[in-house]
């Protein structure tokens, strides 16, 4: 067997990943844990800095309410998500984040993070719920904000670490094994309490590109499927993984529509010139009471999209140089403020590209797009299995005791069907739209109830020595079979005896 | 390639702990030859472009070159990122350039305090008020059903 150093780690509450749900987890569960005498301890595979989801940046935060300013209600988030996805969410996951996600979003900005703010000081939305931000550090910050959390505690990070599988004692999470990505060490972790915070799936279905920009997808390919893998392996039950999240993005790079629909305005036609959202109006009335009711929800503005594809109509285009010239007509008695306000609008055009989608703003340079010109074509993703976002796929969570209803309460909030196992992010099913602020504050919930487990459960779980040196044999067992076996050719891709993982996942 | 190493630049940041591309790539891309003492992308069909790389090296020797299967060549974006803005240098195919600054904090880097400077209220470990709470949600309660 390949020689790999044991390690191993005994911790009270063990945080795996680094991105948005996990720094949410580890900022409150510092505090938390300082109070209760608790260990916390995180794991990330990549560097916290810059890991998970949110690793490039973001142009907006597509979760606030606005409950300070009575903007809305919390009740309102619950109805909007209900009708955005058709009916398919739990109002007490969704409920539960509302509540907490501006708290989170105040925080953000005392961190750092530049968030728009208009003449008398109030946020810039882009939406209703969204809001305009300054966002190529986000993650940074965020990061900065969850370690010093965590070095107050004297907790420790591993990062460049990859979990692998979970162990289980009975029906209880007892923690984890994986590896190093730098040195040969395998790890063994013993813990109480567990987070799953290990994103989402990407390349179960195919990217548009297959050549070079196969790793060009709109969720980050790192996104590889760790929290369906070891949540299932750990026999938690799962939800809505029948749900696939399908973005409609700018063709190929997948650059981000928002700040053409809401800033610019902008209408989406087909190759003919047809609007498909008044054209095929009709088809809405099939969908009721969700193809009546505004905002229409995203699914059904895409599918009439796809209705016209699939009619031959397509492609569909973003109408920039309609908007454009709109935005013209407006100011047609005064073109130095016309001027002015088209540099303004540039300048948050190519933002919501470099912030976030740094391609899309190398491709439209690359074809000399000049969008007061010409049209671009917006097409719609392949599906991603996610739970943040607008996605659904996950873990059935317990809901908080003073909203779930009963059957939906098992005595701490987003503790999955395995004992002490915790999901959030993209690891929680029916716990919708809460994208990255949504996200970072599902992780501050459940941080708080894990630690509240930790001291509801003192003793720690049993883990099985033989069963961690199962594992590790299974785990380090195709390091063997390559060394054993790649000399046997005289090309180490293409060998009878293994096939290298890239080849896996294609087979997916 | 979509992220690429100048030889010419690159130093394998031996002045440094770490190669920095490699401590950052968010998909762990980044390797050291170490015989030449220089990075390279190992693997850039799994390359997202986030950038991530480009923006830490400290010899300015990573860039970008779009995606060969359908992007045109002859432009690159470039970014210099600093404590606090960025600014981006675009070039297009045609030579056309548009320069755009951002900023990227409002902080000093490092001060990111936990509570934000918020009251730390309860502490009841069963409620569901969390630590900066009520404060930091400008409420005097959080919403119950």
């Amino acid at each position: 067997m390949a020689d790999f150093q044991d390690v191993k780690v005994v911790t009270d509450l063990l945080i795996v990943g680094g991105g948005m749900s996990a720094c949410g987890a580890a900022v409150e569960a510092a505090y938390w844990a300082k109070k209760n005498n608790v260990k916390v301890t995180l794991i990330d595979k990549a560097a916290m800095d810059r890991s998970g989801a949110v690793a490039m940046g973001l142009s907006a935060i597509n979760q606030y309410v606005g409950l300070k300013d009575g903007q809305n209600t919390v009740e309102d988030y619950i109805n909007y998500v209900k009708q955005d996805l058709m009916g398919i969410a739990r109002d007490d996951l969704v409920a539960s984040i509302a509540r907490h996600v501006d708290s989170t979003v105040h925080l953000f900005e005392k961190w750092g993070l530049p968030i728009w703010k208009d003449e008398n000081g109030g946020y810039v939305h882009e939406g209703r719920w969204q809001l305009m931000i300054n966002g190529e550090s986000y993650k940074v910050i965020v990061a900065e904000a969850a370690k010093n959390a965590l070095k107050e505690i004297n907790a420790e990070i591993y990062e460049r670490v990859f979990i692998v599988e979970p162990l289980l004692d009975g029906d209880k999470i007892a923690g984890c094994v994986g590896f190093s990505v730098r040195e040969n060490k395998f790890y063994t972790f013993q813990c109480k309490a567990l987070m799953v915070c290990m994103g989402g799936a990407v390349h179960v279905f195919r990217p548009r590109s297959t050549g070079e920009g196969l790793g060009r997808a709109w969720y980050p390919p790192w996104n590889s499927g760790s929290s369906t893998y070891f949540t299932l392996k750990a026999g938690a039950e799962q939800t809505c993984q029948e749900i696939r999240f399908i973005p409609v993005r700018f063709k190929d790079a997948y650059g981000p529509v928002g700040a053409w629909f809401l800033l610019f305005k902008s209408r989406a036609t087909n190759a003919l010139g047809g609007e498909y959202m008044v054209e095929r109006k009709a088809e809405l009335e099939n969908w009721a009471p969700y193809g009546l009711v505004k905002p229409i929800p995203a699914n059904l503005r895409n599918y009439l999209g796809m209705l016209d594809v699939n009619e031959g109509k397509g492609p569909i285009y973003m109408r920039t140089e309609e908007a454009i010239q709109n935005i013209a007509n407006q100011y047609k008695d005064d073109e130095k403020a016309f001027k002015k306000k088209m540099k303004e609008l540039e300048a948050e055009a190519w933002e919501d590209f470099l912030d976030m989608t740094i391609s899309q703003a190398i491709l439209w340079a690359a074809s000399d797009i000049q969008p007061e010109e010409k049209s671009s074509e917006i097409a719609a993703a392949e599906p991603y299995f996610i739970g943040s976002h607008s996605g659904g796929s996950g873990c059935w969570v317990s809901g908080p005791q003073d909203i779930a209803p009963a059957e939906y309460f098992w005595g701490y909030t987003n503790m999955s069907t395995v004992t002490g196992m915790f999901c959030v992010g993209d690891a929680s099913g029916a716990s919708s739209h809460k994208f990255s602020s949504g996200s970072l504050t599902e992780g501050r919930i459940a941080g708080k109830e894990a630690v509240r487990y930790c001291v509801d459960n003192p003793d720690l779980p049993k883990i099985d020595d033989a069963k961690v040196a199962e594992l590790k044999a299974a785990i380090l067992k195709p390091l063997d079979i390559f060394e054993a076996n790649k000399g046997l050719t005289t090309d180490p891709n293409i060998n009878p005896n293994y096939i290298r993982p890239k080849m896996f996942m294609f087979r997916l | 390639m979509p992220s690429f190493v100048k030889v010419d630049k690159c130093d394998g940041c031996k002045a440094l702990d770490k190669t920095a591309c490699q401590h950052i790539c968010p998909n762990d891309l980044m390797a050291l030859n170490k015989e030449i003492s220089k990075a390279y992308n190992l693997e850039p069909e799994m390359c997202w472009e986030c950038y991530n790389c480009v923006k830490i090296c400290p010899q300015d020797a990573i860039e970008v070159r779009g995606y060969a299967d359908f992007v045109p060549m002859g432009a690159n974006v470039i970014p210099m990122r600093s404590s606090d803005s960025i600014m981006w240098t675009v070039k297009f195919r045609s030579g056309q350039i548009k320069r755009f600054k951002f900023p990227i904090r409002t902080t000093p880097e490092g001060s990111a305090v936990p509570d934000g400077g918020f009251e730390t209220g309860t502490d009841d470990l069963k409620s569901a008020t969390l630590f900066t709470e009520p404060a930091s949600a400008g409420l005097p309660a959080i919403w119950t059903k």
